[in-house]
């Protein structure tokens, strides 16, 4: 078993197989300074930058180094041990440990039952949900939308993230208004920005926007929706049509 | 040998409008319009270390049917735009507008899809305040040049003519270019 | 002016007709629109109200009012500029926010511990007389939404004392941005001591003087005693953080909790009552203050000279601010340093100023105990100049929702005091 485990990440960590998933990554930008309108100069237009691939780490989750990771194995065991008793195990499908934070990414469809552990588990409490988050990632193919949750247990002062996926195509996800009646607001102003459907919340309308705005506009397929401003004679364009550093 | 050689001591001789005007800007009341941070400054203004009282301003209330000038204080969201207009027309004439902050005269930094970048696209406005948020000495100096405004108001036939001719100026003024010399 | 059977619409039209209107049927329910523009709404909420003869039978509560697209403008803006940003949120404490961020962002570059310890024993001193400065604000608007004038001017002058100084110290009365990447942005000015022993010295007085004004006031107690009770299965249910919670019996403060700045080495308390009512919540405030005084006496004590920016050429900003005769300008010493002495200063305050420096794609998430409750900023990067993503969990916009549990059932002068003891900022809750 532990061999196996070895071998594993042994194949994990060859350069050709990081390589690999280096050039699997998507491209983040072109280019050196953002140069679309006109011909680049800088010599750099070629220039393909990638972004990372999904980050996967693998236990142990606590690094004696860290104080802020010294419970992060408790509660992967924890909420291990939680999810096997509801047969949703397979439903985490990695877990990321980053600049003393752990972030476990699940399948959508589990969402809603590992919440519910999440609060009501013993090992875990976790009493307060800070709400939800929207991220749109254009180039992340099929899972463009993130939902991004953060708990924390009062009761074991922890703290960690859950992240869950849609594609742009099939924007539906669980809401967890009936775990946490606290993300009411924050999933309508998840709807409100980025278009996420969070089927099984009382009343999805928009909260910030005008009831009959257009549109989702902190989508990145959205323009900041800037006016050019004139003052004596020059004109500065808005700034996401500026030409400008990247 | 004017009238004003036979009056008695003590009787001072004006024109309507110079009445009109000092009565009108000695006791404005505002409607407050508190949106953002220059609400907060402007609640500032009110209190006793600027106090506003001094210049018979203090009654900010919240009602516009009593209210004869708006202080839009803030960044206008273009959710709240038509609120807005709604209660500058539930304010009886004459009324006046002033555009505290950088968000209320242009949209400032915020030239985004949320905000409407100047309340002037919504309701005519009498004074640009600049300032984010401006000090409330500033607000004060807007408030005394407005009342300077009020005071020199004309009135009927005299009003119609000066719009006029401020009409006809404005159009035959050239824009404020960079000068090429 | 529209009559069916039981919807009559007062919205306008002649009062005379819509009372005899009234008086023709037999509809006893009233809606009530309340905002977004009302003086005791504590800036552009909006209230619906159903009432029921005087009680309060359902209270929703309409935002949006004064969203400004904060997010998304700071994702076209280097991670430095976010702080201006950010500081215009919740307008009543923008250090707390430009600190969240500025954890968020330290996080992400994993530079949190190389901040200089200068640099967080000012933030913590700024953060504290900026809790202060909102609690006051707090409690002057709660007393003029009840009608108590002298609680409101009373509250605005004593935080003009706190204004005087964050002039002094970061050059603005609000929206500060002072408090940047790395550091702040630049060191306590000559003086600025000196003008906060002052005020340390001032400062118990005047909480007294309020406390003499509303401890035992009879009005006072009749208008906040049991009234929008909020149990602590309550709170937890919705999100509820901050001075709330505390009047509701739990310690729950993230300075004890997670410290983060230095928070560990202050010794002081953390205020609860188990009211659970707007009594509650102003003596958990005006206690707050007090702790919050404690804690700016070890902050003198513990400044050390030393740098206020982060070594780190890449990250730390470059110019040192001179006090000019217009308020802050640039540095004359730092032009003669870039522009003839080192080539090197040149090119990393060119590279910083202009391009802004480039931040490891991850995300984090930083809280701080701001004045309201949990303030947390989430920021993704994807490895460039600007943020992907910032987003902040502003404490008022998850305390608003629990208006309908404190109020319904009460009556309706009672949302106001309701809504007031939550202290929602509207430009936090909409950003």
């Amino acid at each position: 078993m532990s061999n196996e485990n070895e071998r594993d990440e042994a194949a994990e960590n060859l350069p050709d197989q990081l390589g690999r998933e280096r050039l699997a990554a998507p491209v983040r930008r072109t280019g050196m300074f953002g140069a679309n309108t006109t011909g680049d100069t800088s010599g750099f237009g070629g220039l393909q930058v990638r972004g990372s691939a999904p980050a996967h780490s693998r236990r142990p989750f606590t690094d004696p180094g860290d104080p802020r990771t010294a419970d992060f194995d408790r509660v992967a065991d924890d909420l291990e041990a939680a999810l096997t008793g509801i047969g949703r195990q397979s439903d985490v499908e990695r877990v990321e440990v980053d600049r003393g934070e752990i972030t476990f990414h699940v399948r959508r469809e589990a969402l809603l039952e590992l919440v519910r552990v999440l609060r009501d588990d013993p090992a875990l409490r976790y009493e307060l949900c800070t709400g939800v988050v929207g991220v749109h990632f254009p180039e992340d193919a099929g899972r463009e939308l993130h939902a991004v949750y953060h708990f924390r247990s009062i009761t074991h002062n922890s703290e960690i993230r859950v992240c869950t996926t849609c594609p742009d195509a099939d924007p539906h996800l669980p809401s967890i208004v009936s775990v946490y009646p606290t993300n009411d607001w924050h999933e309508r102003e998840a709807w409100d920005f980025f278009g996420m459907v969070f089927d099984g919340h009382p009343a999805l309308t928009r909260i910030q926007m005008p009831d009959d705005w257009h549109g989702h506009p902190q989508r990145k397929d959205y323009p900041l929706g800037g006016v050019p401003v004139e003052y004596r004679g020059a004109t500065v364009p808005p700034p996401d049509e500026r030409r400008s550093y990247q | 040998m004017g009238l004003e050689e036979k009056l008695p001591a003590g009787v001072a001789l004006t024109t309507v409008e110079q009445v009109v005007g000092l009565a009108r800007k000695s006791s404005m009341w505002p409607a407050t319009f508190g949106l953002a941070c220059c609400a907060i400054e402007m609640m500032s203004v009110g209190g006793p270390h600027y106090d506003l009282a001094r210049f018979g301003m203090e009654k900010f209330g919240a009602t516009p049917r009593q209210a004869d000038l708006m202080v839009v204080a803030g960044r206008v969201s273009q959710k709240m735009a038509p609120v807005l207009r709604q209660i500058y027309d539930q304010m009886p004439e004459p009324k006046w507008v002033i555009a505290m902050g950088v968000c209320a005269s242009s949209g400032g930094m915020f030239n985004n899809y949320a905000i409407v970048q100047g309340v002037d696209h919504i309701v005519p406005v009498d004074m640009y305040l600049p300032g984010c948020p401006p000090r409330p000495e500033m607000f004060l100096d807007a408030v005394l040049k407005l009342h300077d405004k009020v005071q020199n108001t004309k009135l009927g036939a005299h009003r119609e003519q000066e719009i006029t001719e401020t009409e006809e100026r404005m159009l035959r003024r050239s824009l404020p270019l960079v000068t090429k010399d | 002016m529209t009559v069916t059977e039981d919807y009559i619409d007062a919205s306008g039209g002649d009062w005379d007709d819509v009372v005899e209107k009234a008086q023709g049927t037999r509809a006893e329910r009233l809606v009530v629109n309340m905002g977004p523009q009302h003086p005791s709404t504590h800036g552009v909420l909006r209230l619906i109200l159903t009432l029921d003869g005087e009680t309060c039978t359902e209270a929703r509560v309409g935002i949006g009012y004064l969203h400004t697209g904060i997010e998304k403008n700071m994702e076209y803006r280097t991670w430095t500029q976010g702080t201006t940003f950010v500081t215009r949120m919740d307008y009543l404490t923008p250090l707390f926010n430009e600190t969240a961020y500025c954890l968020a962002v330290e996080k992400l570059l994993d530079v949190t511990d190389r901040v200089p310890e200068r640099a967080s024993v000012i933030r913590v001193m700024l953060m504290e007389l900026n809790r202060m400065a909102s609690h006051f604000v707090a409690m002057a608007t709660f007393g003029m939404e009840l009608g108590a004038t002298t609680v409101m001017t009373n509250g605005f002058r004593e935080r003009e004392m706190i204004l005087d100084i964050f002039e002094l110290v970061t050059g603005l009365r609000m929206n500060h941005a002072y408090v940047r990447p790395g550091g702040v942005a630049q060191d306590l000015p000559p003086g600025a001591v000196g003008k906060i022993r002052e005020l340390l010295k001032e400062m118990p007085k005047r909480i007294q003087v309020m406390r003499k004004l509303l401890d035992e006031n009879p009005l006072y107690l009749a208008r906040t005693q049991d009234v929008a009770y909020l149990n602590l299965p309550g709170c937890m249910a919705l999100g509820v953080t901050g001075p709330l919670v505390r009047a509701s019996g739990l310690a729950w403060d993230l300075r004890k909790a997670k410290p983060y700045c230095g928070y560990e080495d202050y010794e002081f308390d953390v205020p609860v009552s188990d009211g659970g009512d707007v009594y509650a919540r102003y003596r958990v405030r005006i206690a707050e203050m007090e702790e919050s005084l404690k804690i700016v006496e070890q902050c003198l004590d513990k400044l050390r000279p030393g740098p206020v920016m982060i070594e780190d050429a890449k990250i730390g900003w470059p110019a040192k601010l001179a006090l000019g005769p217009d308020g802050l300008g640039n540095s004359p010493d730092h032009i003669a340093h870039i522009m003839s002495g080192s080539m090197e200063a040149l090119i990393h305050h060119f590279k910083l100023v202009t391009e802004g420096f480039r931040v490891p794609a991850g995300q984090a998430y930083a809280a701080v105990e701001s004045a309201k409750g949990e303030l947390g900023c989430y920021a993704v990067s994807d490895g460039g100049t600007r943020p992907h993503r910032v987003h902040f969990r502003d404490p008022s916009f998850t305390h608003l929702q629990a208006v309908a549990a404190m109020c319904e059932g009460g009556t309706v002068a009672d949302v106001i005091a309701a809504v007031a003891s939550i202290d929602p900022v509207m430009g936090g809750v909409d950003r």
